[in-house]
């Protein structure tokens, strides 16, 4: 069977300059270095990792919001087609993105109704009366009100304009739901509602979603299965029990023991030393050696590739085997 | 419609208050009111006293020399903060021209020091970068190092680690933490994240429906909490171990801000709820020193 979504070799860099200066010599950022993984339909993908890793530009690359360096998208198969043309556009219907910013991502002069209907009219899906049951019918699964219908993204919590973006995303009924970030603007008890929904949503049509955040706890409560990036490749990968309990790679390790807790006194933080990294100066052999507790001399000289372990994950870790 | 029942909060200096709610409650609205930033269709009541002085009504002028320099607020959203157009480099050198008056060199200079205290590498040339150049975690840094450049006595800081990784907010939070003990800075820390809350405040008011129905010592509302909203968020978290299960929301739907029930605006959702909820707004009582609830069944 092949999954719904297939991801070889991804790659996206960027062009910048190294100064200020608009004569300053250019250097290349690696934004995504060569990623890829497999998400069956009906299925969940966890997608963690550093603030600036290349999280949102995998989930762009993945719909062809963003043309790649490098590497491949399957979807169903195929090859995803060439941005914009009608082809992709009929599979775009079938695979939406949830971003990040809401405010950036809703028109501040459409009202919410509007918005939410928008994918329908775009689509030429169903009449004007049916648009508006399907809209409502929508912010009520996302917990909005009907008198939301009418107000604009301005006189809205950031809550409740993520929950429209997320209105706007599920109102094609999509195969693939791309979320970046979708809950962490939200109360608790909405989280636990947003993603009870998405769940059931999951049972009932069998969506798949490639599930990006930082709440790692929600990620464990959604994934079947989670990867973790640093500097634009995955450096871990695995089941989410295993992987959040007893993490391989030394940074899932420092990411783990870096959440919040309340209640029970949580487990020393490893903090990491040194500066954070610079995807422009991508450190020589593991890019995280220059942070890493555990770094020996291979890890200065040789890159270590995301390779099986025995309990089924991967880890790019030359010592995984020693230090998990 | 009003958003706002009465919010009556008190921030001493050097304290951390943590500020915690359901989504719409009127947590961004209460500062933004505060600061006079609501735009002319808000009619605001109240007092707003910083150091005495009453700002609720001041005029503008006053009102632009406190926002930036005594009072800094990161906000929620970040292209509500931060302009599309401009270099990140631009924006953050204007907020120190403005609340430090540094000019050329030394300008420059901290900017790149501010950069780098919120753990952004090469500052140097992420000054610059557009918004659309950096990632979502990083623009809500900048906006970090925005609202520190003013060297605030008191910081509103409205979800300010959202978008980071659970390593570099560690790091961002430990960073705030610093700046309050050297120059024992207030700061109110909005955030949906009840951990972050419990690890970097003091005291903790919890808001529902554009009231506060809770405010206790960080220890006592995790240890104790009293009010059934308070209790149903707690037993709404996810865990990070053990079996996974079920969430549990709180049931119902918050309600309308047009339209709240007449007594406790929390009774249609509580399962503690007896008839008397139904009467009146309960009034806050003192269950213990420091420890207010608006529940008539606490
Ligand atoms: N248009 C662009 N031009 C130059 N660099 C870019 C551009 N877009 C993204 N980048 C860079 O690519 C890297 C990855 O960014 P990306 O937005 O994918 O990170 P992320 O993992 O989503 O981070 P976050 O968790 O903070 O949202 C960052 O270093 C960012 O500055
Ligand atoms: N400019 C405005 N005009 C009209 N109503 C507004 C405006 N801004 C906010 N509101 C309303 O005021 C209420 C409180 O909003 P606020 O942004 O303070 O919520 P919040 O507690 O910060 O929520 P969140 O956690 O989702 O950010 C909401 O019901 C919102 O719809
Ligand atoms: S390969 Fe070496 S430097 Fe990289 S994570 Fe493993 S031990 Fe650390
Ligand atoms: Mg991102
Ligand atoms: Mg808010």
């Amino acid at each position: 069977m092949t999954a719904l979504l297939e991801v070889s070799n991804l790659a996206r860099t960027y062009d910048v300059r190294r100064g200020r200066w608009p004569f300053a010599r250019l250097a290349t950022l690696h934004a995504v270095d060569g990623v890829s993984f497999e998400l069956p339909a009906g299925r969940t993908l966890g997608l963690v990792g550093e603030s600036g890793c290349g999280k949102t530009t995998t989930a762009k690359l993945v719909l062809g919001l963003l043309p790649a360096s490098g590497g491949e998208v399957r979807v169903g198969g195929e090859a995803l087609p060439a941005a914009h043309s009608p082809h992709w556009r009929a599979l775009r219907r079938r695979m939406q993105m949830v971003y990040q910013d809401p405010l950036g991502a809703l028109d501040r002069r459409l009202s919410v109704g509007r918005q939410v209907m928008e994918p329908l009219v775009i689509h030429g899906a169903g009449s004007t009366a049916e648009r508006r049951d399907k809209a409502l019918a929508m912010l009520d699964a996302v917990g909005l009100a009907q008198h939301h219908f009418d107000r604009f993204p301005h006189e809205l919590s950031g809550g409740q304009r993520q929950r429209i973006v997320l209105a706007r995303a599920l109102i094609l009924d999509p195969q693939l739901l791309v979320c970046d970030e979708p809950i962490s603007a939200l109360d608790v008890s909405i989280q636990a509602q947003v993603v009870n929904l998405l769940l059931a949503l999951q049972q009932k049509l069998g969506l798949a979603y490639l599930f990006i955040s930082h709440d790692l706890r929600m990620v464990r409560q959604v994934s079947h299965e989670v990867a973790v990036m640093y500097l634009g490749r995955i450096v871990e990968q695995g089941d989410p029990d295993r992987l959040f309990a007893t993490p391989a790679h030394p940074y899932t390790q420092a990411l783990v023991s870096a959440i919040p807790t309340h209640g029970r006194a949580r487990k020393r933080r490893i903090v990491l030393p040194g500066e954070p990294p610079n995807p422009v100066d991508r450190p020589a052999g593991c890019a995280f050696h220059p942070r890493c507790p555990h770094a020996v001399e291979r890890c200065r000289i040789e890159t270590p590739a995301l390779r099986l372990l025995a309990d089924g994950r991967r880890a790019a870790c030359h010592l995984a085997e020693q230090i998990a | 419609m009003r958003a706002l029942h009465g919010i009556d909060l008190e921030v001493r200096r050097g304290e951390a208050l943590g500020l915690v709610g359901e989504s719409g409650c009127g947590k961004s609205v209460t500062w933004l009111a505060a600061l006079g930033l609501l735009g002319g269709r808000a009619r605001i009541g109240g007092e707003v006293l910083l150091e005495g002085r009453n700002l609720a009504g001041a005029p503008v002028a006053e009102l632009e020399r406190v926002r930036g320099r005594r009072i800094a607020m990161i906000f929620q959203d970040p292209s509500s903060s931060l302009n599309p157009v401009h270099r990140i480099g631009r924006q953050l050198g204007e907020a120190l021209r403005l609340h430090r008056g540094l000019e050329g060199t030394a300008l420059e200079a901290e900017a790149q020091r501010l950069l780098d205290r919120v753990g952004i590498a090469d500052g140097k040339r992420r000054l610059g970068d557009y918004p659309h150049e950096l990632s979502g975690g990083m623009n809500q840094r900048v906006m970090i190092a925005m609202a520190l450049a003013g060297q605030p006595d008191l910081l509103i800081a409205d979800e300010p680690t959202t978008a980071l990784d659970a390593t570099i907010q560690a790091q961002i939070l430990e960073l705030l933490a610093e700046i309050r003990r050297e120059t024992r800075m207030a700061m109110v820390l909005i955030s949906h994240d009840l951990g972050v809350v419990a690890e970097n405040t003091d005291r903790v008011c919890v808001m529902y429906a554009g009231r506060i129905v809770e405010d206790a010592p960080i220890d006592t509302v995790f240890e104790a909490p009293a009010h059934p909203y308070t209790r149903g968020l707690l037993a709404a978290l996810p865990e990070l171990e053990g079996p996974r299960r079920m969430l549990v929301p709180i049931a119902g739907v918050v309600p309308e801000p047009a339209n709240l029930p007449p007594g406790c605006s929390f009774a249609p959702r509580c399962d503690r709820r007896i008839e008397a909820c139904g009467h009146a707004p309960p009034p806050a009582t003192e269950l213990a020193p420091q420890h207010r609830v608006a529940c008539i069944r606490a």
